[in-house]
């Protein structure tokens, strides 16, 4: 049987070297209390927690290799299908997909047990999204969006929470983020759907959204201006609304990729609907909780596509015969490969430890929350340790969505290279991995806001927090002692480079955000597969040659911010050209 | 309205699988070289029953006859939904043909009672007869329909079924209870849940466990080893993770019927059969040399 848990090397040597035991003792509170959930599938201990993770990921990956996967063409061809009344029905492949994955029970991936949820850790939720993505990119958004029972765990009243959680976690509903508008799309502060209440109370939704994926979903949570005389984020809520005969889908996108991800206009007339939280923290708080989650999600969506398009291009390279051979051992292509390869590595690596400080930072959080330390003087350290915690993950998180999207293009785009003429056509699925894959740098913040994210962290003080225990660590191998050493150099040049762009003109640092964060990026990764290295040999070979490849790179992007160059903003026009006439 | 189902299950040497040490000198198979699996059209028989039990309600219950070792499979059963599993071992039963062996399934399902179905794989791929299912049918005077496609229609206490039968189909109907034998095609397995692996993982037999006893004190006198295995079970079936273990005298077997004394079946001769390429032939692309081909094929009885 086909398994792409257990098929990959990689993510098999991850699963044991990171310590998933460790992090099952934070996620189950040591496991000394017993009211974190009756359900009559607690782990005992440790190990036990470890092995239904195992379990989990070995089932789901033999689902998505054995069930999902073959779908997957007929759904990008066909996709979903809109109904004249508003609604959506899926493909019937999509909704067999979703039965499996409800059969095999894996819903509430998140969720506290208390509400019929697993209570994984996110690294673990990672790598399921990552599994789902490599047999059927577009599935992921459905399972993935199962995020947002994350968000109203968080936030909203218990009575929100008993109505929709426990039909999150037996998989009777979907949903979806409500949030982009035709005129508020990276813009969220210019959200302008109505929000307003009768004289009981009740809160009712006007307006139309747009873009929204999954919009069909049977439970959305709706960003809508709650206070008409505010006009920035401020006036923003957020909204619990079910589907209803006052939610009507309009029109389904025809896209490029993810044909088996429905993305809708909505239309909202009057439709009931219930207050999450506090009003105007819509946008401010609770959104931005709820991207930060999502861009983890996208991340994991991007590893899972670009490793399915490795696969591809590493089989046909060895298969492929031309000059006599197989074409991998032509130069040109074997660097193809080999850096499709380590870039997919780096992304798991970087996604992977992302998700394990999301699960420090918000298992800190819950903590604190639920009033479970026992004492004044763990309260201040925890306090202190979830400051640390959550400035690293501002910029780990942007990192990670950026990174790795960009990495699946790029990978992607190798893919169809490989395979030359055969893989622009459609007898191969490297061209829909590459269109599958264009996706994950626009949706969920571009690219560019990522970087506008992350570049904060760059600058004041997340990079060097995450830094420092890794360059005070002690390795065996001289090898791995150089490579540090290098990464060491890297920091003091790139802190160099963000001084001087900070010293710059009002601009230049948003400007010159995109090398910083590359330069960043290589840091922290070229730090992962040193760790990574330590245990396992062939990462020493990989680590080596990601630095080899990435370093020089690196050098670039700072020389290139120390040159103050403004231009691209200072003779925009100039340089821009003019804008094309109408017609 | 509800319907109770029994599922025979079996765990097999994976065939798909096979290496040089995959037979015994004496011709029998040797389990210990290949992987033990569950017998795969016996997963589309469970999963005829769970459709049913989810459709109309009901009970599904597995049994498997073999080894302790055998307690995988019906693990994997409860993991899918079986509501109960019992594993019928016992070394009298050891050596069953299969006829001795489709006695003590015939046994093991009376005990168990009441029932509407009874389904079975159509063929283990260890031994590939489609013996058993059949030969359960007649032992329990039931009707039986081999090589399920599709159930039709369950009404009244009556069912109606596609059997498949190669180069057609035909739709058949009889009275329950009845045996079924179901085929690759029916039906996509479903996966196990993961909640109910995270909950019955622990689940075992008590011969499992008498196993597991053994293996952590290799020394211990067959007395201690039972007492400590009976404890433990205890405490598994005080959390309803105690999975039935029946032996011959639980289901009033006919000791002359099973296991070595009521197998009839005797292995005549094992041929080591190996297939080589020898050269090709090229057939002309023509009517007549298509016609030649053919009846070449015919003659060697590759065809008809």
């Amino acid at each position: 049987m086909a398994n792409f848990f257990l098929d990959n090397d990689d993510i098999q040597f991850l699963f044991h070297h990171l310590d998933l035991a460790e992090l099952a003792r934070i996620q189950e509170d040591d496991f000394a209390r017993k009211d974190n959930g009756q359900a009559d599938y607690v782990p005992e201990d440790a190990a036990d927690a470890v092995d239904n993770y195992r379990r989990i990921l070995e089932i789901l990956g033999e689902v998505a290799a054995e069930m999902l996967a073959p779908n997957a063409e007929t759904i990008d061809r066909e996709g979903n299908l809109l109904n004249e009344n508003g609604t959506v029905t899926y493909h019937p492949l999509v909704q067999q997909n979703l039965k499996r994955l409800n059969q095999a029970d894996l819903m509430g991936f998140t969720l506290p047990r208390k509400y019929g949820g697993l209570n994984c850790p996110i690294l673990v939720y990672s790598m399921a999204n990552e599994l789902i993505s490599r047999a059927d990119c577009s599935l992921t958004n459905l399972f993935g969006l199962q995020g947002i029972a994350d968000t109203i765990n968080a936030f909203a009243s218990e009575e929100i929470k008993e109505m929709a959680l426990p039909r999150f976690a037996r998989g009777e509903v979907t949903g979806a983020m409500v949030l982009t508008e035709p005129d508020a799309g990276s813009d969220l502060q210019a959200v302008r759907l109505r929000a307003y209440q009768d004289e009981n109370g009740q809160w009712f939704l006007d307006g139309v959204k747009r873009f929204i994926t999954n919009g069909c979903g049977e439970i959305l949570l709706v960003l809508a201006r709650s206070e008409p005389e505010v006009s920035d984020g401020r006036g923003l809520s957020l909204f619990y609304c079910e589907r209803s005969e006052k939610v009507k889908v309009r029109h389904l996108e025809e896209k490029l990729g993810i044909h088996g991800s429905p993305t809708c206009e909505l239309v909202f007339d009057h439709a009931p609907a219930l207050l999450i939280g506090q009003r105007q923290r819509g946008l401010i708080t609770y959104v931005m909780a709820l991207m930060n989650g999502a861009r983890v999600g996208i991340a994991a969506q991007s590893v899972g596509v670009a490793e399915a398009a490795y696969r591809l291009a590493r089989t046909y390279a060895h298969t492929r015969q031309q000059f006599g051979g197989p074409i991998e051992r032509l130069p040109a292509v074997a660097e193809l490969v080999t850096d499709m390869k380590i870039e997919v590595e780096a992304g798991r690596a970087l996604l992977y430890e992302t998700s394990y400080v999301c699960d420090l930072e918000n298992n800190n959080l819950r903590v604190l929350e639920t009033g479970l330390c026992p004492d004044k003087d763990e309260e201040k350290q925890r306090k202190q340790r979830g400051r640390t915690l959550k400035r690293i993950n501002g910029m780990l998180t942007p990192m990670s969505k950026y990174y790795c999207s960009e990495m699946a293009l790029r990978v992607g785009n190798s893919a169809i290279q490989v395979l030359g003429g055969s893989g622009y056509m459609k007898d191969y699925s490297a061209e829909r991995y590459y269109r599958d894959a264009r996706i994950t740098t626009i949706y969920e913040g571009t690219s560019q806001l990522q970087v506008v994210a992350a570049v904060r962290g760059v600058s004041s003080g997340g990079l060097d927090a995450w830094c420092e225990p890794h360059e005070k660590r002690r390795y065996d191998v001289p090898l791995l002692t150089e490579l540090q050493q290098q990464l060491i150099d890297a920091r003091q040049r790139l802190h160099e480079a963000v001084q001087f762009a900070k010293s710059q003109a009002a601009g230049y640092l948003d400007l010159s955000g995109r090398r910083l964060v590359d330069a960043a990026i290589t840091i922290v990764i070229g730090h992962l597969f040193l760790d990574q290295a330590s245990a396992n040999d062939r990462k020493q070979c990989v680590a080596r040659r990601f630095l080899a490849r990435e370093l020089p790179k690196l050098k670039m992007n700072c020389e290139m911010v120390l040159s103050g160059d403004m231009t691209p903003m200072s003779e925009y026009a100039l340089l821009a050209g003019p804008v094309p006439a109408a017609g | 309205m509800p319907y109770d189902s029994i599922v025979c299950v079996k765990q097999v040497p994976d065939t798909a699988n096979v290496t040089a040490e995959a037979m015994k000198e004496d011709g029998t198979v040797n389990r210990g070289a290949l992987p033990a699996i569950f017998n795969p059209e016996d997963l589309n028989a469970l999963e005829t029953a769970l459709e049913i039990k989810e459709r109309h309600g009901g009970t599904v219950t597995a049994v498997s006859m073999g080894p302790p070792k055998a307690g995988e499979v019906l693990r994997e059963c409860l993991y899918r939904g079986a509501d109960r599993a019992i594993l019928l071992t016992d070394r009298r039963a050891a050596a069953s043909d299969t006829l001795a062996t489709s006695y003590i399934l015939s046994q093991a399902i009376r005990t168990i009672g009441r029932y509407d179905f009874v389904f079975c794989g159509r063929q283990a791929i260890d031994g590939d007869t489609a013996q058993v299912g059949p030969q359960c049918a007649e032992k329990l005077g039931i009707p039986q329909i081999t090589y399920l496609e599709e159930v039709v229609a369950i009404q009244d206490r009556r069912v109606q079924i596609r059997r498949n039968m190669g180069h057609g189909w035909e739709i058949v109907e009889a009275a329950l209870p009845v045996l079924v034998t179901v085929i690759a095609s029916a039906n996509q397995p479903r996966p196990p849940s993961i909640r109910r692996v995270m909950r019955l993982k622990k689940a075992k037999v008590i011969a499992e466990l008498a196993a597991e006893v053994k293996d952590r004190m290799p020394d211990a006198a067959e007395e201690k080893v039972q007492a400590e295995a009976q404890r433990r079970a205890e405490e598994l079936k005080q959390r309803g993770l105690l999975i039935e273990q029946w032996g011959l005298d639980e289901i009033h077997a006919d000791l002359a019927r099973c296991g070595m004394a009521g197998s009839p079946t005797k292995v005549h001769r094992i041929q080591a059969i190996v297939l080589k390429k020898e050269g090709f032939v090229s057939v002309p692309d023509t009517e007549e040399g298509i016609r030649g081909l053919i009846h070449e094929l015919v003659v060697d009885r590759t065809l008809g």
